[in-house]
């Protein structure tokens, strides 16, 4: 357990003491502010239109839905923006050892390769908290300027977290096969592309094999969340897929040892 | 303290180590000796656990590594090729996080962390952060994190490539004042790095061991330039005696007989390039004595010399 911890730390002090962290954080708020403006005057304009239209027709001014037009798509938006800058966010954590010889250390140190794996998990998993956790400031403001309700923001908060786990967990795979990160980072986001889409192909194949697509489809199971709706059925399935890619990622780091690494 | 026993590794249909065979005694030093690919850096892996084996077994401490891998691995320190540095992080934070995965007992750490420092001479820079380092300073944090459990056993793989004279001759003072306390095999292709630091040499040639033996023996094989092996009915003393006293033969080593118990056999060795064939058979039948045998001898060392480094720059023989 001490070594777990150790692993922790150290690969979170590497986040901080290099540009990745810093550029990937703020890119991701960077991106996601924009998008929060451009939704939120988006939404303000059509509650103003509103109004005038009401009071053209001397009628109440309709309630709009900040949850539903505002929040909802933002959260979208910020899952295909942890899309593209999670798999930044691992890249590294194996990949780079394999290639300054780091891994060398490593894997003649009396730490198990399940310790490392779930230390690096861990690592990737907390910068991505703080990710989202800085984000919060956007939603905060729109405490200040007008009455959301709480409940879909923590479920969206739930599912962009799980869902990003699921990205990190493949992410980490992914770093565990090359030695390139620039390699590992790309073949995630090409595979988490694919898991996503998966669903969009439903509509073109039979029904029977459209409905398990979408039963694999990374987003699909985001989109309740996002409406507020937990429901235990996705949390499972974003669970399992991170397991799948820890999974995968310990055969990996097992097996190298036989091929020669 | 080491024992490898017919060891054999595969890389798809590459045989990198061949049926690799020896024991290290606890507090000596031995040299790995051999050229480039010749699987010193793939046996060395084999024995801190990085790689599996393909074949065959070794012990560390009494631990085989395959089986007990985590045991191996808390009483060996290791120094990959390249050693293993995070250079984001400062020398002695570092060393602090190696101490911490090697076991160190989290109230010894500071204490054990401070002292490796001084024995590795990187205590001035225990703030750098590593990427600014030199390479000679680089390998010292690289030796630093190898040492800092105290491990029975040192691994040392080419530990003074790279380094301009003066820091190889620190560094081998520093692996030659870790002998005694340490068990240590040390790798190297250059051969006078041997005789400088090892008690023992195992020379290991395309993933086999062609010869074990103490490096002032080497340096004999090296210098002598022609080794033939003759067969004489005679004497045994006088043919020897005689044999020695010609000008050209530096050495006469008798070795065993064949069947024929009058007939002796003998390597004889020359110092210079002297051709002495004609002169040893002139010899034996000046004496009268009969010649069954004159062939060059074992000369398989001398093509591993061959590839091996003989002359360092700037340093010391
Ligand atoms: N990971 C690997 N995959 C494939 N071949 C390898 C690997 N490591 C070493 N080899 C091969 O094994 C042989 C021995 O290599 P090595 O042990 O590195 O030799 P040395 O350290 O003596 O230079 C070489 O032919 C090398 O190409
Ligand atoms: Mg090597």
């Amino acid at each position: 357990m001490r070594n777990y911890w150790t692993i922790v730390t150290r690969e979170l002090k590497s986040y901080f003491s290099s540009p990745v962290a810093y550029v990937v954080i703020g890119l991701f708020l960077l991106i996601s502010g924009v998008f929060y403006y451009l939704i939120v005057t988006n939404f303000v304009q059509v509650c103003m239109r509103a109004d005038m239209q009401a009071q053209m027709y001397r009628m109440a001014p309709p309630k709009l839905n900040i949850n539903m037009m505002a929040i909802r798509p933002l959260f979208h938006n910020m899952s295909l923006f942890a899309l593209f800058f999670l798999p930044l966010v691992t890249m590294r954590l194996y990949a780079d050892e394999k290639r300054s010889g780091t891994i060398e250390l490593l894997l003649t140190s009396p730490v198990s390769n399940l310790q490392h794996l779930a230390g690096k998990f861990t690592a990737a998993a907390v910068l991505y908290l703080l990710m989202l956790i800085f984000s919060f400031v956007y939603m905060i403001l729109l405490y200040i300027f007008g009455s959301p309700e709480t409940g879909p923001i923590l479920t969206g908060y739930l599912g962009l977290y799980l869902l990003g786990l699921s990205y990190l967990s493949f992410g980490l795979f992914f770093s565990t096969l090359t030695d390139n990160q620039l390699i590992a980072a790309i073949a995630t986001m090409v595979f988490i592309l694919f898991f996503w889409a998966i669903g969009w192909l439903s509509g073109s194949v039979s029904p029977a094999l459209g409905q398990a697509l979408e039963q694999f489809s990374l987003i699909e199971h985001f989109d309740d969340f996002s409406k507020g709706i937990f429901d235990t059925q996705h949390v499972i399935f974003y669970l399992s897929f991170v397991v799948m890619g820890l999974f995968l990622s310990f055969i990996s780091i097992e097996s190298a040892r036989w091929r020669g690494r | 303290m080491i024992d490898v026993r017919q060891v054999t590794r595969y890389f798809g249909r590459v045989k990198a180590v061949d049926q690799v065979s020896f024991q290290v005694e606890k507090g000596e030093i031995l040299g790995f000796l051999g050229p480039n690919a010749a699987g010193k850096t793939t046996t060395m892996r084999i024995l801190t656990t990085f790689l599996p084996a393909t074949k065959g077994t070794a012990t560390v401490a009494g631990y085989d590594v395959h089986l007990k891998s985590m045991e191996v691995r808390k009483r060996i320190g290791y120094m990959p090729e390249n050693p293993p540095l995070y250079t984001e992080m400062r020398v002695r934070d570092f060393i602090d996080f190696v101490a911490s995965i090697k076991g160190v007992d989290p109230r010894d750490r500071k204490r054990a962390v401070a002292e490796t420092m001084d024995k590795t001479g990187v205590a001035h820079v225990s703030n750098r952060v590593i990427k600014t380092l030199s390479k000679g300073y680089k390998q010292r944090v690289g030796l630093a994190q190898a040492l800092v459990h105290n491990p029975d056993v040192l691994i040392l793989d080419e530990p003074t490539v790279g380094l301009d004279p003066k820091q190889i001759i620190e560094v081998r003072e520093l692996i030659k004042s870790l002998g005694g306390n340490h068990t240590i095999i040390l790798s190297t292709h250059i051969l006078p790095e041997v005789s400088m630091t090892c008690e023992r040499v195992v020379i290991i040639n395309a993933g086999r061991v062609v010869a074990e033996d103490k490096p002032e023996n080497l340096t004999r094989h090296l210098t002598a330039s022609q080794r033939i092996s003759v067969a004489v009915k005679g004497p045994k003393q006088d043919v020897q005696s005689k044999l020695s006293a010609l000008s050209s033969v530096s050495q006469v080593i008798p070795s065993q007989s064949g069947d024929d118990a009058s007939v002796h056999r003998f390597l004889l060795e020359s110092l210079a390039e002297n051709e002495i064939r004609p002169q040893v058979a002139r010899a034996v039948i000046e004496n009268g004595w009969d010649l069954f045998e004159m062939k060059p001898e074992g000369l398989s060392l001398e093509d591993v010399f061959l590839h091996l480094t003989t002359k360092e720059e700037g340093t010391e023989l």
